[in-house]
């Protein structure tokens, strides 16, 4: 089913599913386009082109506070990333591979977070500090909300998406690679470290990228696991929009698209060159 | 906490329970640091949050966790609150179907394409996907200011400015910006696994073209639609961000108002309330959709993409480039 489905359409339904789509692509591209071509406006009012000007990236850039939620984002997803993936990607190994008490019940919590709303997990950790806090203070401590109450929560979240991401790819595992590993002589450890984790990497890498990227879009749950000084970049952004629209934020804004494109983009280009790695292997 | 090895019968078989039970331990020593976490991060969370909502809420704001009561589930029955409920519940329902109008077709149009101008098409679907949801929503009130450039641009044509911004309308753009993607792919995935030979069939036993789409084709792909849905409803109703960025007092939805409470207001007892509602509204919907999956392999690829970008987000886009 490769060529083009002929699926007994008139001529007209056609040439109207085209444009259609491609009402939809402008749909889905115009506003991200012109918030990018207004974020080089010299004008200091926001409808009005002044001209080409490089102005607001500057103040951004130069902003300290920006500067500060930057750092603790990268802080944060950095993080939330490593101890995720790897406590994510055990879950999902056990999960696909043993049968041991409380499997079940793991397998159903485990997607509970993914399924709850963001604003939901986000009082709920609120409140779990909260607690936990008035606890711990009674022996002495006094903590508060900051960066790693942020971090704590995103690992809470990304560990079940990269789990899910891990398990898809083991579904797609074929057993009969690790047996012949260990017909072969060779140890646990060794299949797993030369046959097992090779081969569930893409799955692995997926779900640290994915990891990654929830991280770094979050607002709702780190607006409310957050304190003074802890604030991250999505988090400042939200509340200066509710402040006002002004050219420095649409230049951040740029930022952070260009980012995530990055992100996408490279992710798209390793999938790919794996693929054809991959590909060349097994014609060898 | 290894319990006592049984003595059995034949030694090979005691042999292999030994090993069976190596294994089981192994698995749950795997699994514990996750389970752990989950456990300590998001079970007691949800716990305490279900006690909270029992508790009482003291006259200076405070949440006192005696004298149990079930006023927060009574105070829901309150008018305004149903109100709120009622209004997210409608604006979620109406984003759904408008994603579904607008969803379709695009996507029968991507999966009906030849395989290397689907790639390019998904990558195109996919990169606003994956970039940042916050971007995105300010993206949408920047344009629609009432001093933005749509305005600016209707103005020019002599149309004169419009102001949506802060409407009902404007907050329903906003989710079907957001949330489109979520249903376009599910949709994307009936349409292209679809066995086209069937609507071929229809045809050749000359039913029209439109009979054979509501005959066949819509009956078949009815998975990716009420996967999409779910995908759409669920973020669409507990939605927070988007309707307190483009949205007015006119629209205070019931996210908002929960996080109201956490702020503001200073009503935990009733914010957590209202977040259990909302967590059991989810999970029923989200059961709903699991058993109206057809085939356990079904269900598990809805299971893996819901909020979206999970799971094999990368399966339809690298199966494809």
């Amino acid at each position: 089913m490769a060529g083009v489905v002929e699926v007994g359409l008139g001529r007209r339904t056609r040439r109207w599913l085209a444009a259609w789509a491609w009402v939809v692509f402008a749909f889905l591209y115009v506003p991200i386009v012109v918030l990018v071509v207004f974020s080089f406006n010299s004008s200091s009012r926001v409808n009005i082109w002044g001209g080409f000007s490089l102005g607001w990236y500057g103040e951004a850039l130069s902003n300290e506070v920006i500067i500060s939620a930057v750092r603790v984002s990268l802080i944060v997803a950095f993080v939330s990333t490593v101890v995720s993936v790897v406590l994510g990607t055990a879950v999902a190994l056990a999960l696909d591979r043993y049968r041991f008490r409380g499997r079940r019940t793991l397998d159903g919590t485990v997607y509970l977070p993914i399924v709850i709303p963001d604003i939901t997990m986000a009082v709920m950790l609120l409140v779990f500090f909260a607690e936990a806090f008035k606890l711990i203070d009674s022996f002495g401590p006094r903590l508060t909300l900051g960066i790693s109450t942020v971090a704590l929560s995103h690992i809470a979240f990304n560990i079940s998406f990269v789990c899910v991401v891990v398990r898809a790819r083991l579904d797609q595992f074929d057993r009969t690679l690790e047996e012949a590993a260990r017909d072969l002589y060779a140890s646990a450890w060794e299949t797993f470290r030369r046959v097992t984790l090779p081969l569930i990497m893409p799955g692995i890498a997926a779900g640290g990228l994915l990891a990654l990227t929830l991280s770094l879009d979050d607002v709702v749950i780190s607006a409310f696991v957050s304190g003074p000084g802890s604030t991250t970049l999505p988090v400042y952004v939200f509340s200066s929009i509710r402040r006002g629209v002004t050219p420095e934020l649409n230049a951040i804004s740029t930022l952070m698209l260009a980012a995530s494109i990055a992100l996408v983009l490279g992710s798209l280009a390793l999938q790919r060159r794996r693929a054809s790695a991959s590909q060349q292997t097994q014609v060898l | 906490m290894q319990p006592a090895r049984r003595p059995r019968a034949g030694t090979g078989s005691s042999g292999e329970a030994a090993a069976a039970q190596a294994k089981r331990r192994q698995g749950m020593l795997l699994a514990s640091p996750g389970a752990l976490y989950l456990l300590i991060f998001f079970v007691v969370p949800l716990a305490l949050i279900s006690v909270y909502s029992f508790a009482t809420r003291t006259s200076t704001g405070r949440t006192s966790l005696s004298g149990w009561n079930v006023e927060s589930y009574e105070a829901i029955g309150d008018d305004i609150i149903l109100g709120i409920i009622g209004r997210s519940a409608w604006l979620a329902t109406l984003t759904t179907a408008l994603c579904l109008a607008v969803g379709y077709p695009f996507a029968y149009y991507l999966a009906t394409r030849p395989r290397h101008v689907r790639a390019i098409l998904l990558v195109l679907v996919m990169i606003p996907f994956w970039t940042n949801g916050l971007v995105r929503v300010f993206a949408i009130r920047f344009l629609l200011g009432s001093n933005g450039p749509a305005s600016a641009l209707s103005e020019s044509l002599g149309f004169g400015t419009f102001r949506i911004l802060f409407t009902p309308t404007a907050v329903t753009i906003g989710m079907v910006y957001s949330f489109l993607t979520l249903m376009v792919l599910p949709l994307y995935v009936a349409l292209e696994r679809m066995d086209w030979s069937l609507t071929e069939a229809a045809r050749d036993l000359y039913a029209g073209g439109s009979k054979a789409f509501w005959k066949v084709t819509l009956p078949l792909t009815k998975s990716g639609i009420v996967a999409g849905s779910v995908l759409v409803f669920v973020p669409s109703f507990g939605s927070y961000v988007v309707p307190d960025i483009l949205g007015g007092a006119k629209t205070l939805l019931i996210g908002s108002y929960i996080a109201r409470q956490f702020r503001d207001a200073r009503n935990w007892p009733l914010g957590a309330a209202l977040s259990v509602l909302l967590i059991a509204a989810m999970l029923i919907a989200v059961a709903l959709n699991q058993r109206s999956g057809s085939g356990a392999e079904g269900g598990d690829r809805r299971r893996a993409r819901r909020r979206g970008r999970a799971a094999d987000e990368a399966e339809p886009v690298t199966a494809a480039v």
